[in-house]
């Protein structure tokens, strides 16, 4: 192995992404010849070619589409309730130290129960239909975007606030004049874990209890021992995932270029 | 009224409130039971039920996914943050897996290594191992150029090079990717339960009293939960306060 001093400099020929992408192609070779010779039974492993053609035949009927479409929904909705709930505990608590006082302590023990373990006790209070996946979805987005929204307002410098003082601002004017516009990059940040968490609770909530969404693929595929299928949900849940986190980066350093000018 | 206190009105207000709804029958008693009955199932399960049994096969569990996985995580991750060109390599390929949220793997994961304990135990390790490799790797490449030109100066083996200037170094942000891993792997743990066969734990104890509707069995569960996850949490920061004291002077 060898020890990098001073980050290499770029002197190899070959450009960065190609050598990335050296480990996944010998991996896919290696998978390719396993299939080819039968090491491993298709029960364990399918071949390449098996995922590619389950993926598409999922693409040509039209559930693939379907399902990615109900998922998305779903996490839409729940991204936005959450969202929006947590936006207005964050800020209710960044501006009165009295709201914080009254209801972080509750906050905190709703928060320190992972959104897991909400789902069966949700399942009982609503049954499985689709305000469950709609609450589970809010609860894992609101709490980043509280505590992120919170810290950022938290954050602003004090004397923003005096200057608003002096323009003898109102309460609503300093907070959509001055503190919202100084703690926006921060509470983007907030959203963007708030994406993430919301993504992930999707597939929990599509896993335990759902008849439709791309967690619901995985379940049938694993029912069904169709590992090509189980597969393949999994590229498209890694590939929604990753695009939706990408939409909120870019968005993310925008908003962090605008703060620094 | 003092600050400390406020934070207790809310709690004190809605346990009444709760205990009214549940006795008056405003609520259905069987989604909202009445809190003695849910302190009843508590000493129920301590006493008769084996809930200590339970709480221990999870812990063990976690336990078992969480060393793996962070020794597994640090030795990865040192890897890559030490050499350029297994970073180039295999970096990409980790971080395109690692798009793909960890509940997903659950199937695949059953399917390879069976429905019993060591299907748990791998799907714990791979959810404690990603944050340590992350919080690894940035933590070898954060090493300070100028210490390292000393250490050549010094003619330091590559051995003293990593155990006396690298790992140092990356101590702290390998404690993060720790504390992180811990979290992580609590949560996996009742997500193993949950997902792969039943047996003994707190994650089993929810999903049994989900399937014979015992509201007082799944809020105990929940209570559980977030009182480990909650000591888990403290016991990480105090240990990592600890062990970095000597960084902050």
């Amino acid at each position: 192995m060898r020890i990098a001093a001073i980050p290499a400099p770029a002197r190899s020929p070959v450009p960065t992404a190609a050598i990335g992408l050296l480990f996944p192609l010998a991996l896919l070779a290696l998978w390719s010849v396993s299939a080819r010779f039968g090491w491993l039974p298709p029960q364990i492993l399918p071949s390449p070619a098996e995922v590619c053609s389950a993926l598409l035949d999922l693409g040509r009927s039209g559930d693939l589409a379907r399902n990615t479409a109900i998922s998305l929904l779903r996490v839409v909705e729940g991204f936005a309730a959450g969202g929006l709930l947590g936006l207005l505990l964050g800020i209710a608590m960044g501006l009165s130290p009295r709201v914080e006082d009254y209801a972080r302590p509750l906050f905190t023990a709703f928060a320190q129960v992972p959104t897991l373990g909400w789902i069966p006790f949700l399942m009982l209070l609503v049954g499985i239909g689709e305000p469950l996946k709609v609450l589970v979805i809010a609860k894992a987005a609101f709490v980043p975007v509280a505590l992120n929204t919170l810290a950022g307002i938290r954050a602003v410098p004090p004397i923003y606030a005096e200057v608003g003082a002096l323009f003898r601002f109102s309460r609503w004017q300093l907070l959509q004049k001055v503190v919202l516009p100084a703690a926006i990059a921060p509470i983007f940040t907030g959203l963007r874990y708030g994406l993430t968490h919301a993504w992930n609770a999707l597939v929990a909530v599509e896993l335990l209890a759902s008849a439709e969404g791309l967690g619901y693929l995985l379940v049938w595929g694993r029912q069904m021992f169709w590992l090509d299928t189980m597969m393949g949900a999994m590229l498209i849940i890694g590939i929604v995932g990753f695009g939706l986190d990408r939409i909120m980066a870019t968005v993310e350093a925008r908003l962090q270029r605008w703060r620094l000018t | 009224m003092r600050r400390s206190l406020r934070g207790a009105v809310l709690p004190v207000m809605a346990l009444p409130a709760w205990e009214f709804a549940s006795h008056s029958g405003l609520v259905d008693p069987r989604i909202l039971p009445p809190l003695e009955l849910v302190a009843r199932t508590a000493f129920d399960q301590v006493v008769h039920e084996g809930l200590l049994r339970n709480l221990g096969a999870s812990l063990l569990r976690d336990i078992a996914g969480f060393s793996l996985g962070s020794l597994i995580g640090i030795l990865i991750g040192t890897s890559l943050g030490l050499s350029p060109l297994a970073d180039r390599i295999f970096m990409p390929s980790f971080n395109g897996l690692r798009q793909i949220a960890i509940l997903a793997w659950i199937p695949l994961i059953s399917i390879w290594f069976g429905v019993g304990e060591a299907a748990k135990v791998v799907f714990i390790m791979a959810a404690a191992l990603i944050p340590v490799v992350l919080n690894t790797y940035e933590g070898m490449r954060s090493a300070s150029g100028q210490l390292v030109e000393v250490a050549r100066t010094l003619t330091f083996t590559r051995w003293q090079l990593v155990t006396r200037l690298y790992l140092p170094s990356a101590l702290p942000s390998i404690a993060t990717g720790v504390h992180l891993a811990l979290i992580y792997a609590w949560v996996a743990s009742i997500g193993a339960e949950y997902f792969m066969t039943i047996g003994p734990g707190i994650g089993g104890l929810i999903i049994a009293g989900r399937e014979r509707f015992q509201m007082d069995l799944v809020i105990l569960g929940i209570l559980i939960l977030g009182v480990v996850g909650f000591l888990i949490n403290r016991g990480a920061s105090m240990i990592e306060t600890r062990l970095l004291r000597w960084q902050k002077k």
